[in-house]
């Protein structure tokens, strides 16, 4: 080995604390990138390969009923490549190990075309024969939730009427990559399910037999999805069709490719703020580095090594340190990135997961990190290269202290020279001081917004099933209902409260903005469903116009006043105009209300409802059930305190993998600063400080100017640190807001007191590293160096 | 005592010098303060002669012997030294002749803090076209023995005798050395003028070496008087004396 890299080891193992403070924050640069952006192509490639292999269907649409004859019409559509005519319909089960109610989508599958569209990829057993009517595939998530085989037998309610049905097969689809149950915002497989039966056996038992009430397309390359939409539209009008949607409306696509792109953005968020801390370590400690070694680059230069050689050398030391993080932060990011890909494999159901590390991540994170590492050094070694030898050769001279700002004030007398000297010293280098000030509080920030997640979805769901959603279960009708229907429900033993509601799928269009939502009819004066407006104050419903929630608001750019078309998607289609009457705060979902009576004037229909809330009381459940699944009517019945469960359930997972991610990230960040400031400080005073010592002054005195320092950095730090936490936050909560959930920013105190605790204690073990070495401060080895 | 500089000793018809300096001036800027290092100096120095460099501090030694070593480049006048004009500001052109030609010993010893001896020697070998091999260049001066100790385990006359070793280990054409004893004892210091003086003799080097000692001068070839930025007189030691012979 050569000489001159021989002493780069040995400066290498001599800083190795410094290193390894450095290299772990670029580990966790590089290991928050590869994860996030491993994690997301896998998701793309699985998403992509899924679709792909599963042909995925491009444009859908529901109808009431058109005959088989339509298909051929449909097909003759130009762009469109195949035609796939299905029946869809909602289901109740009786699950025999399950006392409360299950309800299920039942999708046809094609008997005839065994590679039709949206494919099943079987888990086990087999698809139904043709023209069994007793044979279902499940969907696996929904067989497991209720440990089924193939061969167990489950009872269905198939059009009112029961049937016994055989398992066969599980499988999943790419159309439900997401299962939820309409208008919940989480998956419940205990509950709600999606199972696939023959074609015939299905229409047959839905008096559906030669017709269909679904379609689904897919288009021939270049196709252009709106013209196809638009004529599908024109055929199936007539037979209730509900307006067809492409693929970028489809539900499960939707929430899948929303949940990508924020995926996507903290992709970027993290690592920059790494690297940043990462660069600007990199900086100071080889700043120092090279001033420290100024004679020796100046010995190197006099006896012929180039400016080009002495840059090279250092910038192999610093390519050393980005090096063995960006090693280390791959298989940290691998490992991370598998985790949370688990955490996604139970929100999304894929059949695989095709999880590879890419080149390509790697090389970009290895690439932010050198270039980091270099812009942090380049100019450090720069400065020191292009002294002429004999300057270099020359010692620096004493560093300029000037009183500070604080000590002007006039508050001079009440600080001792230690203080002053610490004051100084900070003043000094200001530049450096307010980026060691970031530093810190980028640590502080870091734990803030791995927890506040946590904090707002607590108060997220307070909000939504505390204040605002507060029935003990909802009740929903196959179809819509004369009101007196609630009195039914009212009548039955262990109800307390009925509140009913009626359901309209509509299309809301404002200019050339539109989306598909629902509009509520609701009760007013209700207790059980309550709108709040954005200072969660209770809203008077009007009596007339729609309230919206302010996510669909802004979806389709309208405020209180303005006038909007709705297109009913039910019943004979009336295309009317509405008011909006106002916005409404709503974390959860994209929902648009109106006054019950105002609805059914506006469907021009007598007293109907499509359902009903409802408090019970909780002794009589069971009982109740029993009752509820025996009525006719009832295709679903939702419990509040299952949906809470089922959220916090998987809440519960995610929220514990970020915080315990982003606390270990921020202890790497607020140790690596505070620890490297320290380190810098002690070599950079250790003569001040041995002289002190000579002079008398004892360990705790020294150690305070030197680390006072620092305990003033993070104090000043700490509260920077909780405003920037904040204020990312709210960036990252800008980030999420989806259809799904909008995430407001509530951080509870506990946090703010985790946070400053975890960045007290590192700075505090960081202040002890170094309070060893001075400790061991070596006076007369200090003092006998020439400076 | 001759005013002018006079050929080397041993060669009859008067050669070339091998350094040419005319009319050097530096000055250093700090501010306010302008400090005039050198005022204007001439001087010649001869292929193999060794010369010692007497006078006050601050009387511009180092800078005279920073701009001849290719350290540092004149306010204005001219060098050369051989073919190279050293006046010129190409840090590549410079890093070249320093690499090539000249070899230096500080006062302070200046040796890699975190290499041995060995490798500090060999910090120089491997960057030059004819080295010695740092076994040899340690020998040369004794110190075989200590070849893998590391600076801070070795006394100040060894760490300069280190820097001897790395200064001619490459045979340079020119040995500078500023003030290679200041930080030694007598005894010490005689040693390594005695490296300093064989090194000149055997590999004919060209030596200039900077003392505040006036004794030592009695090694040289020829002696120049430095004063306030200029030379002030140059003598020729009729017989030069061992480094042995000398005590202070
Ligand atoms: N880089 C510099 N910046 C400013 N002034 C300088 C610089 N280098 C030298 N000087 C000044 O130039 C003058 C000559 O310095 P030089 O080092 O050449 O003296 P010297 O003869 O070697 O002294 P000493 O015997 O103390 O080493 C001194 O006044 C010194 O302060
Ligand atoms: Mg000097």
């Amino acid at each position: 080995m050569r000489a001159i890299d021989r002493k780069l080891w040995r400066d290498l193992w001599h800083m190795r604390g410094q290193a390894v403070a450095i290299a772990l924050v670029v580990m966790c640069g590089v290991g928050t990138y590869v994860m996030f952006l491993s994690t997301l192509g896998a998701l793309r490639a699985t998403q992509d390969d899924y679709y792909r292999e599963y042909r995925f269907a491009e444009v859908f649409a529901t109808l009431k009923r058109a005959p088989e004859s339509l298909r051929a019409r449909i097909a003759a559509i130009p762009g469109i490549e195949r035609v796939e005519t299905r029946v869809v319909e909602p289901v109740r089960l009786d699950m025999p190990d399950f006392p409360e109610p299950v309800s299920a989508r039942m999708v046809s599958l094609a008997d005839d075309a065994p590679h039709g569209l949206n494919g099943l990829h079987l888990r086990a057993g087999r698809l139904p024969l043709p023209g069994r009517a007793d044979e279902v595939v499940v969907s696996t998530p929904f067989a497991k939730a209720h440990t089924l085989h193939p061969g167990d037998r489950f009872h269905a309610i198939l059009n009112g009427r029961r049937q016994a049905l055989t398992v066969v097969g599980t499988a999943l689809s790419p159309e439900f990559v997401q299962q939820l149950r309409p208008g919940s915002a989480f998956p419940d497989p205990k509950r709600y399910g999606v199972m696939w039966m023959g074609r015939k056996a299905l229409g047959q038992a839905y008096d559906l037999d030669g017709a269909f009430n679904d379609l689904a397309l897919s288009l021939r390359p270049g196709a252009d999805a709106q013209d196809v939409i638009d004529r599908v539209d024109a055929l199936i009008t007539p037979f209730g069709g509900l307006g067809a949607y492409a693929r970028k409306d489809q539900l499960s696509h939707r929430f899948l490719t929303q949940e990508l792109d924020q995926l996507g953005t903290l992709a970027t968020l993290f690592p920059t703020m790494f690297m940043g801390v990462a660069a600007f370590l990199l900086n100071v400690v080889i700043s120092r580095l090279v001033t420290m070694q100024r004679e020796q680059v100046a010995t190197l230069k006099a006896f012929g090594y180039g400016n080009g050689a002495v840059i090279a050398h250092y910038l192999k030391l610093v390519a050393m340190i980005a090096g063995s993080g960006v090693l280390g932060g791959t298989a940290l990011g691998v490992w991370l990135g598998y985790a949370l890909s688990g955490i996604y494999m139970e929100f999304y159901y894929f059949p695989w997961l095709r999880f590879s590390l890419q080149t390509q991540t790697v090389l970009e994170a290895a690439g932010a990190s050198f270039a980091a590492a270099g812009a942090g050094t380049v100019v450090a070694v720069w400065r020191a290269a292009s002294l002429s030898p004999a300057q270099a050769m020359r010692p620096e001279p004493p560093p300029r202290y000037r009183e500070t700002l604080v000590e002007k004030l006039g508050i001079k007398r009440w600080l001792s020279q230690p203080t002053r000297m610490i004051l100084r010293h900070i003043w000094r280098k200001p530049l450096k001081s307010a980026l060691t000030v970031l530093g810190i509080a980028l640590a502080c920030g870091i734990i803030l917004t791995g927890l506040f997640q946590r904090d707002t979805v607590g108060y997220m769901m307070n909000v939504h099933y505390g204040m605002a959603q507060r029935e003990d279960l909802s009740v929903a009708f196959t179809e819509p209902t004369a009101y007196r229907a609630r009195f039914d429900l009212a009548g039955l033993p262990g109800i307390e409260h009925v509140e009913a509601f009626r359901s309209v799928p509509v299309r809301l269009r404002h200019g050339h903005l539109d989306y598909r939502t629902t509009i509520r009819g609701i009760e007013p004066h209700g207790d059980l469903q309550r709108l709040l407006d954005t200072e969660l104050r209770p809203v008077a419903m009007p009596s007339d116009g729609i309230l919206m929630t302010d996510h669909l608001g802004k979806i389709l750019d309208v405020r209180a006043g303005d006038r909007i078309v709705v297109e009913v998607l039910e019943g004979n289609r009336p295309l009317r105009e509405a008011v909006v009457a106002g916005l409404v705060k709503e974390y959860l979902g994209v929902a648009a209300y109106m006054d019950l009576a105002a609805l059914n004037r506006f469907m021009h229909e007598g007293p109907t409802i499509s359902g009903a809330w409802l408090a019970v009381d909780h002794a009589q459940l069971q009982g109740l059930y029993a009752r509820l699944k025996g009525l006719p009517r009832v295709a679903g019945v939702a419990e509040r305190v299952q949906e809470i469960r089922n959220f916090n359930r998987l809440m519960d997972e995610t929220m514990l993998f970020f915080t315990y991610v982003s606390t270990v990230f921020a202890v790497i960040i607020a140790f690596g600063v505070i620890y490297n400031s320290a380190r810098i400080a002690l070599t950079e005073r250790g003569r001040e400080l041995a002289s002190l010592r000579v002079l008398g002054f004892t360990r705790g005195e020294i150690g305070y100017i030197l680390l006072g320092e620092l305990g003033i950095l993070t104090l000043v730090a700490i509260p920077l640190g909780l405003k920037l936490g904040e204020a990312m936050c709210y960036y990252i909560a800008q980030t999420m807001q989806t259809d799904l959930f909008r995430v407001p920013v509530v951080l509870v105190p506990q946090t703010y007191a985790f946070a400053v605790a975890v960045v007290l204690i590192s700075a505090l073990l960081s202040g002890l590293a170094v309070r060893r070495r001075l400790d061991r401060l070596d006076l007369i080895a200090v003092l006998k160096t020439p400076e | 005592m001759p005013e002018q500089a006079s050929p080397p000793p041993l060669s009859a018809p008067a050669p070339r010098p091998i350094f040419e300096a005319r009319g050097l001036t530096k000055v250093y800027q700090m501010g306010e303060v302008r400090v005039e290092a050198l005022r204007g100096v001439d001087l010649d120095l001869y292929a193999g002669e060794l010369v010692v460099l007497l006078g006050p501090s601050g009387s511009g030694k180092s800078t005279l012997l920073n701009i001849l070593g290719g350290l540092d480049t004149p306010t204005s006048g001219t060098v050369r030294y051989a073919e190279h004009d050293l006046t010129v500001d190409d840090d590549a052109a410079m890093t070249q002749y320093r690499r090539e030609h000249v070899g230096f010993v500080f006062q302070f010893y200046n040796l890699i803090p975190s290499l041995t001896a060995r490798e500090n020697v060999a910090l120089v070998t491997e960057i030059s076209q004819n080295p010695m091999t740092p076994e040899e260049a340690l020998a040369l001066v004794g110190l075989a023995p200590r070849m893998d100790h590391f600076p801070s385990q070795m006394s100040g006359g060894e760490q300069q005798r280190v820097a001897i070793a790395r200064a001619v280990a490459k045979r340079p054409q020119v040995l500078l050395c500023d003030e290679p004893t200041g930080a030694l004892d007598a005894q010490t210091g005689v040693m390594v003028l005695e490296v300093i003086a064989r090194v000149n003799r055997e590999l004919g080097t060209t030596t200039v070496v900077i003392t505040h000692n006036a004794v030592i001068a009695a090694m040289a070839d020829r002696v120049v008087h430095f004063g306030d930025g200029q030379v002030v007189r140059i003598e020729r030691n009729a017989s030069r004396k061992a480094a042995s012979e000398l005590s202070w």
